[in-house]
């Protein structure tokens, strides 16, 4: 009987298979994994041109790197570790993650999902073809204007930056659409929003904060575009356009991008701590309230970018106001993962050595944040090596150090196999050192006066030697990384076989077989508490089967929807089949993208083949049809799923 | 482990602790020549020692917590109360302290506006890629004086900037006297600076604009009133005529090539305002933007080929023969 079921469940859920198939693939595991793996390729590449930075930099008036080569490649670095890096790593966490510990079948909108990641994909490759023609973005990250506007900035170049926007924010839009229906709507019964796990919370809160800080800067690179491309004048002085406009609308995402890339870093902590401490997490309701009121002031803080344009000072001073306030909810936050870890004595793996990591990084970045949140500090720092030693501390020591904890913490759940805890101590240590021999010097740099974003500078000025050391720092980090590509081939050959629950964790993720199914669950689990694993294990001590949801069909990708607030079963909805026109409609969709940097006329043109993927993806194929007509009439015949929670035994 | 955390928190603390001394430089935010820089220093440190107090005090803790673990942790409700309380006072101290800094940013940027004075000397700064114009204002434009790269001031006597672009977004920083102010096109902003001692400091742009941000330089140069004003006459004068057959001819090259088209040698034909003015360049300490000291090899290498030196830089080369080259030359080292 349960065999029969399971065997029903692999047919209905199946992904297609071979080279046509792996494009049709909806289900958010095999989306999340190559989500992963595509952004830390970015994050790679990113990284190399990092080094040859750091090279170009070791010694006054370095000849490796000239000004256009240089300013191109700090332009990519910074591009891709923010855009085509830092934000999909944590929306494919979110997208292989929330759904598992959510207790869903797949993530809601799941062509819509698969849809999102290839735009995200093309947008990269898009950005790397062009730059490995010689037309790659160099106007920074930020692209000021008018350095990037038409008269300063000919070519394809700044037009290449803003088009890879306009990919990234469409990705990481219909992602974050995803993401939030899919924890407001699919969660296992009883997970009601005070059980939703930390990680899950973080991941909400950051697919809201895209929401809304996406479409300025969509705005901005659209009217920066249409300057350049068809002769509007938005950032034109000459006719009454505006420079600092600009920076506005690009400061108003761009800050909250920052939070965007940690708050989920946070929730990577919260995830971790108590699994390797042993103990429920401390303050769940502080650390959920901090994390929302994060990201509600994150919105409030853009102008400390732009302490240094003149703007009144009245103003100024509300946004220090801001910038301080917001060092609040994260002191919190750090408070309570103290307050976790206080009595407890953690099982140092790598998971947990890349947390402690953390600590000591991040709380270097965060107290140098509160110095620029003054506007008489900011002043001297602005936009010079200590701005560039606090982002980074912040971003790597306050996200990729999280980010690897949560690599180490995952990797059993996504490959089946334990990483190598040996190379993974390497790793830590290599890269903790490297990391703090980099960024740390550049603190004294900035305030010996180097600017950012310099190619070169004269031997008189006695930055040389710090710069070496950081250069150094730099090899060294990237020695740790290397490790852990290393450890990853090794761990996915020879590493020992993970199980189910590898850490002894509390969320509904190690709830199934490593890696998970394409239905994710063979039984969908009603949850009692926030800890569901550890809860279920303590209310059922042994002897009966955890409670699960029944009712729902197996032969067809039928799920279960649930309320908002309590998580109560409210109707059962059908979830698409795997299909080949999201992929299609990407592709249709990067060629209007790609050609209308070229031609007005790509518009028109191009919205063609838009418009033919989109209804071609909507369009019912006679098997969806009957199965929906027949779901239809299955609802008429039995209720709803009861909202009590029926056991195995009893079923 | 543990020995390691504190070696690295003892690291941090040494390096802190030197970092001051190290710092004395032509162009450093920690060794302040001016009332401003001074004050930004006085608050760097009081931000400084608070946050290492408060980074300590964190690390500490962590490493306590650490440390007094025991493998069964007790989650009863006495101890849950007892964090709670810990918790909570660590915030309402981060609280205190967060409130304390934001009070002590507004009295120092008060502080930072108090310069504004009638007495002030009033320069015009305008911003070029790569380059930087400066205009001494006076009520009759014929007293203006314009000069690029440097400037000289008078110690102790307020100065106003104010400050345009005439194409890209720069930063005008010179971190000995204060914190910079950007040169918007399209806006004016304004800015004050004061030096308290003679001495040469250095500034550079800091607000990326293109491929030369980096080797965007200038001098500003403090000296006693006396001085000053001996410098500030010698530039209200026009450009010395030619005193022999070199010097006459290198000026005859001058006029004859593209040089007058950019550049700006008051007292003769040469009125552009493109490029730096270079009426007096030879009193100057050093030539593209604070690239290159001013020596005759220098100045001839970049008139020759000045992409070597600076790429992307908008002088363009000038083939002239050995005899010309010489007698521009002579003609540019006699601008006094």
């Amino acid at each position: 009987m349960k065999d029969r079921e399971l065997l029903q469940l692999e047919e209905t859920w199946a992904e297609p298979r071979g080279f046509i198939g792996w494009f049709k693939c909806v289900h958010h595991t095999s989306i999340g994994r190559r989500f992963v793996i595509t952004a830390f390729i970015f994050f790679l590449l990113g990284g190399i041109e990092a080094v040859l930075m750091r090279i170009q930099l070791a010694r006054p008036e370095n000849t490796f790197l000239g000004p256009d080569l240089y300013n191109q490649i700090f332009t990519m670095h910074g591009t891709t570790m923010m855009f085509l890096f830092a934000v999909p790593m944590m929306e494919a966490l979110g997208v292989y993650l929330v759904p598992l510990m959510v207790g869903a079948r797949n993530i809601a909108f799941p062509r819509l999902n698969a849809f999102g990641y290839y735009i995200y994909l093309l947008g990269g490759i898009f950005l790397y073809v062009m730059f490995f023609t010689g037309t790659g973005p160099d106007n920074g990250w930020f692209s000021y204007v008018p350095l990037a506007g038409p008269e300063y900035g000919p070519g394809k170049r700044a037009d290449v930056w803003a088009q890879l926007i306009t990919f990234t924010e469409l990705s990481a839009l219909v992602v974050a659409v995803s993401l939030i229906v899919t924890v407001f709507k699919l969660r296992a019964p009883g997970m009601s929003l005070n059980r939703i796990p930390l990680f899950v919370w973080a991941i909400v809160v950051t697919a809201f904060m895209i929401v809304f800080a996406m479409p300025t800067v969509a705005l901005g690179s659209t009217c920066l575009i249409l300057d350049r491309l068809v002769g509007t004048h938005f950032f034109n002085p000459a006719e009454g356009g505006d420079v600092l406009l600009w920076q506005h609308l690009f400061w108003f995402f761009g800050h909250p991008e920052v939070y965007i890339i940690f708050i989920p870093a946070t929730g990577i902590i919260s995830a971790i701590l108590p699994t390797f401490c042993r103990r429920k997490i401390f303050g769940y309701t502080p650390l959920v309230l901090s994390l929302v009121a994060t990201g509600f002031i994150a919105f409030g803080l853009w102008v400390h970018h732009m302490f240094t344009t003149g703007l009144p000072r009245i103003a100024q001073s509300f946004f220090t106001a801001a910038s301080m306030m917001i060092a609040i909810p994260t002191g919190a936050q750090i408070f309570c993962w103290i307050a976790t870890i206080w009595g407890t004595r953690p099982r140092l793996r790598p998971p947990m050595l890349f947390v402690l990591g953390f600590f000591f990084n991040f709380l270097i970045g965060g107290l140098t944040g509160v110095m620029l949140a003054s506007v008489s500090l900011d002043q001297q720092v602005h936009d010079t090596f200590f701005v560039v030693a606090h982002l980074h501390y912040v971003l790597i020591g306050g996200s990729v150090f999280p980010l690897f904890a949560g690599f180490y913490y995952w990797f059993p759940k996504m490959a089946g196999r334990m990483p190598g805890d040996r190379l993974g101590h390497w790793n830590f240590w290599l890269m903790l050192i490297g990391f703090n021999l980099t960024f740390f010097p550049m603190h004294q740099l900035g305030l010996k006066g180097m600017p950012r974003r310099v190619y070169a500078y004269l031997p008189g000025m006695g930055w040389g030697g710090l710069n070496l050391l950081a250069t150094l720092g730099g090899v060294i980090m990237t020695a740790g990384v290397a490790l852990f590509l290393i450890n990853v081939f090794l761990s996915l050959r020879t590493g020992e076989v993970a199980g189910e629950n590898p850490w002894d964790a509390a969320t509904l993720e190690w709830a199934t077989s490593s890696p998970p199914p394409p239905f994710n669950f063979d039984s969908l689990p009603i949850v009692a508490g926030r800890d569901a694993l550890w809860d279920m294990r303590e209310g059922h001590s042994g002897s009966a089967a955890p409670a699960v949801v029944t009712g729902v069909r197996g032969d067809l990708r039928e799920v279960l929807v649930t309320t908002v607030l309590d998580a109560e079963p409210d109707h059962k909805t059908l979830m698409p089949d795997p299909s080949i026109w999201p992929f299609l409609s990407a592709v249709a969709t990067s060629g209007l993208f790609i050609g209308s940097i070229f031609t007005p006329w790509a518009v028109p043109v191009g919205a063609v083949p838009v418009t033919i993927a989109l209804i071609a993806w909507f369009w019912p194929t006679r098997k969806e049809h009957l199965e929906r007509i027949e779901a239809e009439q299955d609802h008429g015949r039995t209720p709803a799923p009861p909202a009590e929670p029926v056991t195995q035994g009893q079923a | 482990m543990r020995s390691k955390r504190r070696q690295w928190t003892a690291a941090l603390l040494w390096t802190v602790a030197t970092s001051g001394s190290g710092c004395a430089g032509v162009q450093s935010a920690l060794d302040p020549a001016g009332p401003q820089a001074a004050r930004i220093n006085d608050l760097w440190w009081l931000m400084l020692w608070t946050c290492a107090g408060v980074f300590a005090i964190v690390i500490s803790a962590l490493v306590a917590a650490l440390r007094r673990g025991r493998a069964q942790p007790a989650e009863d409700a006495e101890t849950e109360r007892k964090m709670t309380k810990v918790v909570a006072a660590g915030v309402a101290v981060t609280t205190v302290i967060l409130f304390a800094f934001m009070i002590s940013d507004f009295v120092t940027g008060r502080a930072l506006w108090s310069l504004a004075s009638p007495d002030a000397i009033i320069i015009k700064v305008t911003g070029h890629q790569w380059w930087w114009d400066f205009e001494y204002q006076d009520p009759i434009p014929s007293h203006r004086v314009r000069t690029a790269n440097e400037i000289h001031i008078p110690v102790g006597r307020p100065v106003k900037l104010e400050m345009t672009s005439s194409d890209v977004i720069h930063s005008f920083w010179v971190p000995n006297l204060h914190g910079k102010t950007d040169l918007l096109t399209g806006h004016q902003t304004v800015t004050w600076l004061q030096a308290d001692r003679p001495g040469k400091y250095r500034g550079q742009c800091a607000e990326y604009c293109g491929h030369q941000h980096a080797h965007m330089a200038f001098v500003v140069i403090a000296e006693p009133v006396g001085q000053f004003n001996a410098w500030f006459d010698n530039e209200r004068h026009p450009a010395i005529t030619a005193a022999n057959a070199g010097q006459q001819r290198g000026q005859q090259i001058f006029m004859s090539r593209t040089c007058m088209m950019c550049h700006q040698i008051r007292g003769t034909d040469a009125g552009g305002r493109s490029a730096p003015e270079l009426t007096h360049l030879a009193s100057r300490e050093s030539i593209a933007a604070g690239t290159l000291a001013n020596t005759r090899d220098n100045l001839k290498g970049w008139i020759v080929d000045s992409q070597r030196f600076k790429p992307g830089n908008k002088m363009p080369s000038h083939d002239l023969g050995d005899e010309d080259l010489n007698a521009l030359l002579d003609y540019l080292e006699s601008l006094k």
